[in-house]
This record gives C-alpha cells, sequence and structure tokens, in this order.
C-alpha cells in the first residue's frame, strides 16, 4: 500500500511539472506569436480587436502582472475547466472540441491495443514453447521484420493498397457522414467499423511484432528457471506448466508495457489520425499545429499528458497485484 | 521376472552426455547401482562429477543438449500396502514399460518391472511425483514466485488425484505442512515470505504429497546455514521412519553421508569409483580418492599434522585422463594407472559388498592390496611434500 | 608394505612471473578495428545489420559526390513516372525525387546518427552521475528521469517543434530532451551496482579523483550496455526524425525522406497513385531501421547465451526417446 501511495505522490508531482511546461513552453519560445498569428489570420479574414485581445491574453504577453501572478491565475483557470478558446473554431472553448475528439481515439486505439496485446502475447508464448520448431523459425524474423517497417509507412502503404488500389475501404474519416447519422444503429455503427478497420489492423499488425518478441523472450529466459523444472517434474501437465508457471512469470514485465501503451492511446494514435485522416485527438493536435492553434496545442498537450499518467498509475496498481513480491518490496 | 528381496531401482550401464558444439562431455560414463527399499543411498563427489546430471538423468528431467546415451533405469514398484494406508494405490501407473507387464488397466504386479527410459511422456507424467519425487537444491528458485505455497502443493493433487474434492486437498495440503513443521496459516503465504529454512521444508511437503517411493534430494541443505541443515535432515530421517521411503541423497558433503546414508557411491569424473555400506567407508576407506575426501577435513582431536587435501582439479569431461581417471591427483598411482581404465570390483575378497575401481586392488597388478594405514600414510607424504601447512 | 611413489603432482610448480613483452604501440591501435570486424561478424544477425547501415553512411558520404543532380530544382515535368532521365521520377513541382532521396540520405543517416550519439551522452552523464553519487543527487536526477520518462515523448516533442524555429537542428534537441531518459535509468542501476565492487573502492583507496573513477573505472565497464543503448536510441530517434517531418515540423527546404513523405502525403501522392514518391523514402527508412535492428538483436544474442540460436546435434531415434 505504502509503494502505490509514493508511485501516487509521484504522478502528482509529473502532473505539476506537465502543467507548468504547458505554462512555459510558449513563453519561451522566441518571436511574437501573436503577431505572426494576427498575421497569418487576416489573410482569412478581417481580425476583429476581441480576438486580438483573446490571442494576447492567451499569451499574457499584455498583462501587466508579474509572472507567478500570471502561473497562478493559469492553474485557476485550469481548475475551473477554462482551457481557453479555439483559434480555428473561434470561439469554441477548447474543451469541447477536445470532448468530441477524445471518444473516437479511445475506441480506436482500446481496440487495437487490446487485441495486438492479447495476439502477440499468445504468439510469443507459443514460440517460446515451441522453440526450434518450424513454427517459431518461421515466426520469429518475419515479426522481426516487421518490427523494423516504420509505422507510418506501413500506414500509407495499407492506404494505398486497400483503399486506394483495391477499394476495400474508405479513404479517411471516422464514419461516413454523407450518409449515415451518429447514434445506436446498426448502419451507424456498421459505418464506423467499416471506417476504423484499416487504421486499427496497421496498428495491430505494427505492434504484435514487440508484444510477441517481448513475451517470447521473457518465456525462454523464464522457461530455463527452476521452478519450472520443478512443476515438470511434478507430472503437471504440458498446458498446466506453460500457462501457470511459464507464462503467469514471463508476462509481468509485458503488463507494465500493456498499461503505458494504453496511456499511450490518448496520446492518440498522432501517425495513424493523420494517415487516416481519423477524427480523433491526435488529428486534432495536428490540425491545430499546423493552424498554429496555440490554445489546442497546449490543452490537447495537458490532456493526453495527464491521460498518460493515469494509465501508468493504473498499470502500477495493476502490477502490483500480479507481482506479490513488489507489495514488499522498495521500488528500485 | 521374479522380484530379488526388495530392490527398488535398479540403474545399468548408464551414459549420459552433454553434445556441445565444442565436444562431447561425458557426464556420466557406465553408472550402476541399486537402491533397495527403504534404504537411503548416499552419491558423493565433487562439483562436476555428474551427481546431479544423474538424479536428474533418474527422473528424464535432462534437457537438451544433455542426453541419455545408453543404459536402463528399472523401477520395481509395488502394489498397495494394506496396513499402511499413507501409501494411496497407485491409479495411474503406466502399464506398458518393457518388460513382464500384463497389458489393460488393473494393479501392477509386484513381480512386474519398468523401464523409465522407455516410457512415454504420458506414461513418464503418471509416474512422477507419484512414485519419484525430487526435492531440488535452491527452494528459493523451485518455487513458482506467484503462486502460494498451498496452490503449490495442490495442483499435484489435483493432476494426480482427480477424484480428490477441493476440500480434502486443502486437507492434505494442511497436514503436509504440519508433517514438516510449518504453521498452517502459511498455506496461502508466497515463497518470498518465508526463511530459507520454511522454503525447503515447503518442498519437502510438496515432495511427499503423493507419498512417493523415491526421494531424490539434490544437496538440499547446501544452501542453508548448519543449524538449519540439522533441523531438516532431522526431519527427513523422521518422515523417513513413519512413511518409509527411499532417498537418493546427493551431495559433496561426505561427513554428512556418513551419518546418514545406509549405502555410499563416491563418483568421480562421471563414473562411480567406489561403493560401500556407511560403516566400511567410514572405517576403511579404499580408494584414494575416498580417503581423500573423508579426511580432506581436520579433525576436532587427534595430533596436529600437515594436511594435503587431494591436489589439482577435477578433470575437463571432454577430455576424460586415459586409464583412471584420477591418475594424475592420485598419490598412489604407479605404471599402470594411466594405461588401463579400472572396473568396479570388490577390494577384498573377504567383503564383497564394499566394491572399488582401482587398480591396487588388482591382484594382476599390484601384489598385495593396500591398508588404510598406507593410504594415509601416501596422503601424509604427499603433505610433508607441499609448502603449506 | 610400501605403495610405489607416485611422480609429484602437477600443481606443484614455481611460479615465476615473466616481464611482459613489450609490444610496439601500433599494435595496440590496430586491435580495435580487428576488434570491430570480429564484433561485426561473429553473429549473422549484426553482420547483415552493420552491412546495411555501412551501405546507408556511404551512400550519406559520397551519393552527393556521384550524383550531380540538385534536389531542389525545379522543372517542367510534374510527377513524372520514373524514366531514364529521372529515375524515380519527378514532384509535383518538377524536383528529381532519386537525387532528393540521395541527399535527402546524408541528411536521415547523419542527423540520425548525431543525434543518437547526444542523447547517448546525456542519459550517460545523468545515469552515470546519480547512480555514483546517491543521495540527494542521485534522488532529483531520478525524479527528473522518472518524470521525463512518463511524459508523453512524440506529443511532447510536437509541441515544442511547434513552437520553436523550423530546422534540423531544433527537431535534434527535441528529440534529445524526450528521449535521453530511458538509458540514464538503465545506466544508473548498473553504476549502482559497480560501485559497490571493490576495483571501486580500491580506486578511491589510492586517491583517484571522483571524475576519474567514473569515467575511466566503471564507464568501460559499460560500453556494452552503452553501446546497445546507443544502437536502440538511433533507431528510435530515426524513426522519430523521420515522423516528425512528416507532419511537417521540419524545415522543407532540406531534403529528408521524412519531408519527402510530407511533400508527397501534402500532393496527395498517394490518393493519386504516386508510388515513386512516397514508396523509396519510407522503403529506405524501413530498411534503415531494419538494419538497426539486426545489430540489435545480435548483441541481444551475444550477451544472453539463452537466447542464442542452438544447433542441436542430430538425435537417433533411441536418444530422442531418452529425453522428456
Amino acid at each position: 500500500m505504502r509503494h502505490l501511495i509514493r508511485r501516487f505522490l509521484f504522478y502528482i508531482c509529473a502532473v505539476w511539472v506537465a502543467i507548468t511546461l504547458d505554462f512555459f513552453i510558449p513563453r519561451l519560445a522566441p518571436g511574437d506569436p501573436v503577431a505572426a498569428l494576427v498575421g497569418k489570420m487576416s489573410t482569412k479574414g478581417y481580425v476583429t480587436p476581441q480576438m486580438q485581445q483573446t490571442l494576447a491574453d492567451l499569451f499574457g504577453l499584455n498583462s501587466h502582472d508579474p509572472l507567478w501572478v500570471q502561473y497562478f491565475k493559469y492553474l485557476g483557470n485550469l481548475f475551473h475547466g477554462n482551457m481557453g478558446v479555439s483559434i480555428q473554431y473561434f470561439p469554441t472553448p477548447v474543451l469541447t472540441i477536445i470532448k468530441q475528439d477524445i471518444g473516437w481515439s479511445i475506441m480506436l486505439g482500446g481496440v487495437a491495443v487490446i487485441l495486438s496485446f492479447l495476439l502477440g502475447c499468445f504468439l510469443g508464448i507459443i514460440a517460446a514453447w515451441k522453440r526450434g520448431t518450424w513454427l517459431d523459425t518461421l515466426l520469429s524474423p518475419s515479426m522481426n521484420f516487421l518490427s523494423a517497417i516504420p509505422y507510418f509507412w506501413l500506414a500509407l502503404f495499407t492506404l494505398y493498397i486497400f483503399a486506394y488500389s483495391l477499394n476495400w475501404f474508405p479513404l479517411s474519416g471516422g464514419y461516413d457522414s454523407a450518409n449515415v447519422d451518429p447514434g445506436w444503429t446498426l448502419d451507424f455503427i456498421s459505418s464506423v467499423i467499416q471506417y476504423a478497420f484499416l487504421p486499427a489492423l496497421t496498428l495491430v499488425v505494427s505492434s504484435l511484432a514487440g508484444w510477441m518478441l517481448t513475451m517470447r523472450n521473457s518465456m525462454i529466459t523464464t522457461l530455463s528457471e527452476d521452478y519450472v523444472l520443478m512443476a515438470r517434474a511434478k507430472g503437471l501437465s504440458e498446458r498446466r506448466v506453460m500457462f501457470w508457471y511459464a507464462a503467469r512469470n514471463a508476462v509481468l514485465p509485458n503488463i507494465t508495457g500493456f498499461a503505458i501503451a494504453i496511456g499511450a492511446i490518448v496520446g492518440g494514435q498522432l501517425l495513424t489520425e493523420m494517415v487516416f485522416s481519423y477524427p480523433g485527438i491526435g488529428y486534432a493536435l495536428l490540425q491545430a499545429v499546423n493552424q498554429q492553434d496555440y490554445a489546442m496545442i497546449q490543452s490537447v498537450f495537458l490532456i493526453i499528458t495527464l491521460a498518460v499518467l493515469g494509465a501508468n498509475f493504473l498499470a502500477d496498481i495493476l502490477y502490483a497485484f500480479l507481482d506479490p513480491r513488489v507489495r514488499v518490496e522498495r521500488s528500485a | 521376472m521374479v522380484t530379488q528381496d526388495n530392490i527398488l531401482l535398479e540403474v545399468k550401464n548408464l551414459n549420459v552426455d552433454y553434445l556441445a558444439s565444442n565436444g562431447t562431455v561425458h557426464a556420466v560414463t557406465d553408472v550402476s547401482f541399486t537402491l533397495r527399499r527403504g534404504e537411503i543411498l548416499g552419491l558423493a563427489g565433487e562439483s562436476g562429477s555428474g551427481k546431479s546430471t544423474l538424479a536428474y538423468a533418474i527422473t528424464r528431467l535432462l534437457r537438451p543438449p544433455a542426453q541419455i546415451t545408453s543404459g536402463e533405469i528399472l523401477y520395481y514398484p509395488r502394489a498397495a500396502r494394506n496396513q499402511d494406508d499413507s501409501r494411496v494405490t497407485v491409479t495411474n501407473l503406466p502399464k506398458n514399460g518393457r518388460r513382464g507387464f500384463r497389458r489393460g488397466k488393473g494393479q501392477v504386479r509386484e513381480d512386474e518391472v519398468i523401464d523409465i527410459l522407455q516410457l512415454s511422456s504420458a506414461q513418464l507424467r503418471a509416474i512422477r511425483w507419484n512414485d519419484l519425487a525430487i526435492v531440488f537444491q535452491s527452494a528459493m528458485n523451485a518455487l513458482n514466485p506467484v503462486m502460494t505455497v498451498g496452490a503449490q502443493i495442490m495442483d499435484v493433487l489435483r493432476t494426480h488425484r482427480p477424484d480428490m474434492g477441493a476440500d480434502s486437498r486443502k486437507q492434505r495440503a494442511l497436514e503436509l505442512l504440519q508433517l514438516v513443521g510449518i504453521a498452517p496459516d502459511r498455506l496461502r503465504s508466497y515463497p518470498h515470505e518465508l526463511s530459507g529454512g520454511m522454503r525447503q521444508r515447503a518442498i519437502i511437503a510438496i515432495a511427499l504429497a503423493l507419498s512417493p517411493e523415491i526421494l531424490i534430494m539434490d544437496e538440499p541443505t547446501t544452501a542453508l546455514d548448519v543449524v538449519v541443515q540439522r533441523e531438516i535432515l532431522t526431519e527427513i530421517m523422521r518422515l523417513r521412519e513413519k512413511l518409509g521411503f527411499s532417498v537418493i541423497f546427493i551431495t559433496h558433503d561426505l561427513s554428512l553421508l556418513l551419518e546418514l546414508a545406509d549405502h555410499v557411491a563416491i563418483m568421480y569424473a562421471g563414473r562411480i569409483v567406489e561403493k560401500a555400506t556407511q560403516r566400511d567407508l567410514y572405517l576403511h576407506p579404499r580408494h584414494p580418492y575416498s580417503y581423500g575426501l573423508l579426511h580432506s577435513f581436520p579433525t576436532l582431536h587427534g595430533p596436529r599434522e600437515k594436511m594435503s587435501g587431494i591436489p589439482g582439479s577435477p578433470p575437463d569431461l571432454r577430455n576424460v585422463p586415459s586409464g583412471c581417471a584420477f591418475h594424475p591427483r592420485c598419490p598412489c598411482a604407479f605404471d599402470v594407472c594411466p594405461k588401463v581404465l579400472p572396473v568396479l570390483q570388490p577390494a577384498l575378497a573377504t567383503n564383497p559388498e564394499q566394491v572399488v575401481a582401482c587398480h591396487l586392488y588388482d591382484p594382476r597388478y599390484h601384489a598385495e592390496p593396500p591398508t588404510t594405514e598406507d593410504l594415509a600414510k601416501a596422503y601424509q607424504a604427499l603433505a610433508e611434500g607441499s609448502t603449506v601447512s | 608394505m610400501q605403495i610405489q611413489q607416485a611422480p609429484q603432482p602437477a600443481g606443484a610448480v614455481a611460479v615465476v612471473l615473466m616481464p611482459e613483452p613489450k609490444t610496439p604501440f601500433y599494435s595496440r591501435f590496430l586491435r580495435i578495428p580487428f576488434a570491430i570486424w570480429r564484433a561485426m561478424t561473429i553473429s549473422r544477425k549484426v553482420a547483415v545489420g552493420s552491412a546495411i547501415v555501412g551501405f546507408f553512411i556511404l551512400v550519406g558520404i559520397f551519393g552527393p559526390i556521384i550524383v550531380r543532380t540538385d534536389p531542389n530544382a525545379t522543372s517542367n515535368l510534374f510527377i513524372a513516372p520514373p524514366s531514364p532521365a529521372h529515375w524515380l521520377g519527378t514532384t509535383v513541382v518538377g524536383e528529381d525525387i532519386f537525387s532528393q532521396l540521395v541527399y535527402g540520405t546524408r541528411t536521415s543517416v547523419f542527423w540520425g546518427l548525431g543525434t543518437g550519439v547526444l542523447v547517448t551522452i546525456v542519459s550517460v552523464i545523468v545515469g552515470l552521475v546519480g547512480g555514483y553519487f546517491g543521495g540527494w543527487v542521485d534522488d532529483v536526477l531520478t525524479l527528473l528521469t522518472n518524470v521525463s520518462l512518463v511524459l508523453p515523448a512524440l506529443p511532447l516533442a510536437i509541441v515544442l517543434a511547434a513552437y520553436f524555429p523550423r530546422g534540423p537542428l531544433t527537431i535534434s534537441l527535441v528529440i534529445v530532451v524526450t528521449n535521453w531518459a530511458w538509458q540514464a535509468r538503465v545506466l544508473r542501476s548498473q553504476t549502482l551496482s559497480m560501485r559497490s565492487r571493490e576495483f571501486v573502492t580500491a580506486a578511491r583507496a589510492t586517491g583517484e579523483s571522483t571524475w576519474r573513477i567514473i569515467f575511466f573505472e566503471i564507464f568501460p565497464n559499460e560500453i556494452g550496455l552503452v553501446v546497445a543503448g546507443f544502437v536502440s536510441t538511433t533507431i528510435y530517434v530515426v524513426l522519430t526524425w523521420a515522423a516528425l517531418e512528416f507532419l511537417g515540423l521540419g524545415d522543407g527546404s532540406i531534403p529528408s525522406w521524412g519531408g519527402m513523405l510530407y511533400w508527397a502525403q501534402q500532393a496527395g501522392a498517394l490518393g493519386g497513385g504516386l508510388w515513386w514518391w512516397f514508396i523509396p523514402p519510407g522503403a529506405c527508412i524501413a530498411l534503415l531501421g531494419a538494419g538497426l535492428s539486426l545489430i540489435n538483436f545480435g548483441i541481444d544474442e551475444i550477451a544472453d547465451p539463452r537466447l542464442r540460436v542452438e544447433r542441436p546435434r542430430k538425435l537417433t531415434k533411441a536418444m530422442k526417446k531418452a529425453v522428456a
């Protein structure tokens, strides 16, 4: 329990660092972002003094308050959920846009990570158990190769082959917005699945190798442990030895990775969403960067960070539950 | 096939090799011995003499690149006992070992014999733990760190006694813990929560779960301090009195074996060089190596004398010395030793039970067999010549 | 009765310390390339990986000298498929893709390797200093490391790169800032275990200065770990660099693999079926990554013998049965 409390305090500290970074980065960047932004926006239309004031407020540049006062105002705003207004979609509050987008990311990412984790670990266990047979000899090098392919290139390639050339799947979007309305209808759900299939496929394929190879190596090391030998000596069935004695111990390193991967989901599979133009939070961040919508950038970054930290904390809890030795030991 | 009186396990001409890419290591060469019911057989030798390999070979737990290249391991099981009901009727014992078997299900006849090396993996799994249990050296490593001790006892019961319910399994587990002297609330403890001695006892409890006939103990107390060592050994003796299993006790500590074992076999470079009863070995060790092992520890009483131990180090098993493997280190070696391999023969015609593989006792090469004093003198001469006092 | 005396046991030989023959100084240096060659060829994986990486390095060095076409030169030939004049066709503004690829190799490979070196240096310093000094220094550095580990790298990199002026230097620094922590943690725990070893105590007893101890006594023992870490880091750096460029955060005027993909995406190469534009740069990134990964796996296998591929001898049927 004490271990978990210490971890919790650590995460609080990390959250504070993230918030402070968010505060300082725009203020440290060289140049006058307001002028640049106004200049850019002028090309699209008239920039009202109101908007200029919003921008200036955002950067705290017109404020005569000392820095630390600005900081506390900033913190205060955060705790009231006021994260500013989007420039792209002026005057929609940033939080509204984020709430919309985050659901798509979580759905896509969640399904992909869980699938690839389960499949990858399972393949890893089998490959280690059947080490030296044709299965392992075929599987391991192909997984090696798969893991070296840069993700976004794989994504582009997949999109090109399956969406453009073969036309089996759509090229972009979250659902067929032209024909279907959101809601719990079969039409909508099947549309969602159709649009999410390729992105999810690329995510699963690219991360499968990582899970599988880590699991395999961990299993191989575990299989040479004495307690596996003893389990065999006890005459237990192959399956029991493989899962309860070997895999149960070998999966522990992967569990931490799993929870971190879950956290990274909210990081918005940035590359996926960019290639497939999928309306998730990563896509939102990228649009914000391209349009220099600074309020969005900062807020999205903060949300992503908070989610990742939360997931890491859950990972710690899960690990403590699964490995009884951790509960007693001091963390190294 | 008539059972010879009381023989439980017979190992005949066993050879185990490690096929490594840089040479074949002959870990066990031409080893034969017999284990009788209710006796403790001690296997002694230095590190690398092949004793652990032998133990693992008997239970067929060797991993590649180790291979049993030839030999037989014959097990003579017994039907259910009638008086002592702690020995449960063998229900899963395989029926087609090699010789003298009745095909089909049913009780195993008393004169039936099973060649362990010929069993299929399913049959082997049935025999494991039921008849043949092994206690590993390092209890910490042998216990699954993520399962409670109770669960590790009970999963053996679940596999081999499918008719036992969850309740009776728990009962039996508690019984076993009590048997070895562990508090019953430890049923739900994890291995890392127990002390070293308790873990070793837990391993012993697991080993006894199915009341096996043979218990192989691979240096069970080496990793413990002497006080706990004494406790564990007393425990083992007590349990053996009560349950009547046989033990193959493997250790490098010969003095321990002299207290514990009925028969002792001394191994060197993968071969057995001497076999004797406990008393015979203590009073008159025949092989120079046995003598050296026995007397490499200074006594508490007696005159102060120079000691030499056994000079040199164990041979590289890829390149075992020709003839007698011990000859480069032996203070009594003579001209025929590097040339001819000695075989196990009775040292003295008057005592056929003590066999030794040494040319000193072969009338063809050496006129008169040496006495223990002669061996002592040879070692003393060695000690005099050494610079360490 | 007298036992015939045995010849003196082999152990009792007088040990005489022979002075080491003086080796000429240049032969010591000659050992280094031999050592590297041996390390590279000892494992098939490492050999193949090194060959791939070596190839790219050579192209990076000599490519732009051999291929004279200016990658930034626009022409009138828009989006042309591969032809003898333009081996990989042209972009939407008529630039030659092949020369872009070759010039881009120089940027991607050298900035990638250079950034990898920087990250390694930072992580070595933090890891070794924290591990050696302990106390509050270690506590502070560990906290810093852990926080840096837990903050999501790519989003942070994007945010940083978005605010600072575009260019390879920015990207390089951004990657360094977001990626030093992993290796630092590994090295710290290794240093902790080294610190309690006797050779360190001996060095302290002879009055060696702290910095010398850290970098000349402890560090050489961790070289293996550092090299493996460098390779892993560089893989990640190359991929992240390409990703950041792909997202448009690089300097569009300098040719690089990721940049090529960015422009390809902007021009709708995917929808337009312009495979010659976006496949080659991606393939190069994949290949370089694969080469580095192979070296990495090879190092893994060398370090942990259990993972090595075993080639078992042929088992006869009888033998097979005997092994469970």
